[in-house]
């Protein structure tokens, strides 16, 4: 039988390691896997890169994270946003490195990881200095940078419902970056708001198939903290 | 003689949303453009995207009534339209990279006469920027309108021959509604479309770095 639910927070994230590559869900606080990080900061790995679109806001979740020390460096879009203070704070004072990634850029690296493409050609930053360093080449009259697969050691992502199999649904907005991610990521750990008996989500209506899920918690699992510390 | 009021920014974002027809799906960038959806009727049927993954933007929630799992690129929250849908950031920036959006509305720093943008980084060294979707969706949509003010604050021109701020993307802008102006990039300067009414031509060239020249059909920018 498969069975990807596990019966904690603390479970769910045990085996991440120092030094893994962890790509967050969320647009904002919107889909952000927030009891998940607040897990891993208990679980205590660091020297983490993270991938994520914003760089947290506040004190909680991706901010609380960074604010224990654990995250190396950044990969996001749009890094200062407002509340973004830990991030702001860290930045200036040198502990944080920023890799800044045009957003569909982000996306597309993320997919290309997940579907087996190690790198493609994008329009995106053709004639900015985000193309500085990379090989552009004209196709078709056109021109296009180079940019790389974006792949992660593990995926956090804040689903709405989620079966045992791990096939998963989202909830409005919450979907943007947890299916590129979970595509990308070789464990990709999801928390459900709301867990259902295999066979009752509707195949047709399965946003997220099982396959890129590698393990479930539901969101009021034991050991849940929407706050940190 | 003293000189006209330029437009407000509703008139501005009334002014762009006129030109939208029925049918285009349309991508509102953060701040003002995003004004832009509040002088588009319902009953004319443009699909607004939303860079998270929404098609079918509809108007802003009344107070209480907002969803948390709802919200636009500026983090705002929204409502839907009837006709909505949702998809994943990948298939979102697919949309938009792929050519798929009609038009999209983009505030600016700098606009050059060859259609560069700048609208993204006010300086060469600020190492920490938010790009955000900007340069995807300036590369990306079918046209690229730019909704702005004339000139900064403190009256610099921001229609200029080449831009001094980093670009987002090169030659994508086509078109310019600014406070005083409507304006279509031409290459080797912008054509005046519709001036402000009472605002002569010399006072608008004074307020731009650009050379600007008149459309064969010059009007009046009218408030709608």
């Amino acid at each position: 039988m498969i069975n990807k639910i596990v019966d904690s927070y603390a479970a769910a994230v045990a085996d991440i390691r120092d030094g893994a590559v962890v790509a967050v869900g969320g647009f904002g606080e919107v889909g952000m896997p927030t009891e998940l990080l607040h897990a891993l900061i208990e679980q205590g790995a660091k020297d983490l890169t993270v991938i994520a679109n914003n760089a947290g806001v506040g004190h909680t979740g991706l901010a609380a994270l960074m604010e224990a020390g654990r995250i190396r460096k950044i990969i996001c879009s749009f890094p200062r946003s407002g509340g973004s203070v830990v991030f702001e704070k860290m930045y200036a004072a040198g502990k944080l490195e920023l890799e800044l990634v045009p957003q569909g850029t982000l996306a597309e690296r993320l997919r290309a990881a997940g579907a087996g493409i190690p790198a493609f050609y994008t329009p995106t930053g053709v004639g900015t200095k985000l193309a500085h360093g990379k090989e552009v080449r004209e196709i078709d009259g056109k021109e296009y940078v180079l940019e790389r697969a974006l792949p992660a050691d593990v995926a956090l992502i804040r689903v709405w419902q989620a079966d045992r199999w791990g096939n998963a649904t989202f909830m409005l907005s919450g979907r943007n970056f947890a299916h590129p991610m979970a595509m990308a990521a070789r464990q990709t750990i999801a928390m459900a708001h709301g867990i259902t008996e295999l066979g009752t989500l509707d195949p047709d209506h399965v946003h997220l198939p099982g396959i890129f899920v590698h393990r479930v918690v539901a969101l009021d699992a034991p050991d849940r903290r929407s706050h940190y510390p | 003689m003293t000189e006209p009021q330029p437009l407000s920014r509703k008139a501005m974002a009334a002014r762009a949303a006129a030109d939208i027809p029925e049918g285009w799906y349309v991508n509102l960038g953060i701040g003002m453009p995003t004004m832009v959806a509040d002088y588009v009727p319902l009953e004319r049927e443009v699909v607004f995207h939303s860079e998270n993954g929404i098609l079918g933007v509809g108007p802003a929630p009344a107070k209480g009534q907002e969803n948390p799992w709802l919200v636009n690129a500026g983090k705002q929250p929204i409502t839907l339209r009837p006709g909505a849908s949702i998809c994943h950031h990948a298939d979102s920036f697919l949309m938009i990279r792929g050519g798929h959006l009609d038009l999209c509305i983009l505030g600016a720093f700098e606009v050059a006469m060859n259609g560069d943008l700048a609208n993204w980084a006010t300086s060469e060294n600020d190492t920490a920027p938010g790009v955000g979707g900007a340069m995807d969706l300036a590369a990306g949509a079918k046209r690229i309108w730019v909704l702005m003010e004339h000139t900064t604050k403190d009256g610099r021109p921001k229609l200029v021959r080449s831009c001094g701020y980093p670009l987002t993307a090169p030659r994508v802008v086509k078109r310019v509604y600014t406070n005083l102006a409507v304006l279509d990039v031409a290459g080797e300067g912008f054509v005046v479309r519709e001036i402000l009414d009472g605002l002569s031509f010399e006072s608008l060239q004074a307020r731009t770095d650009a050379p600007l020249s008149r459309a064969p059909d010059l009007r009046t920018l009218a408030a709608h």
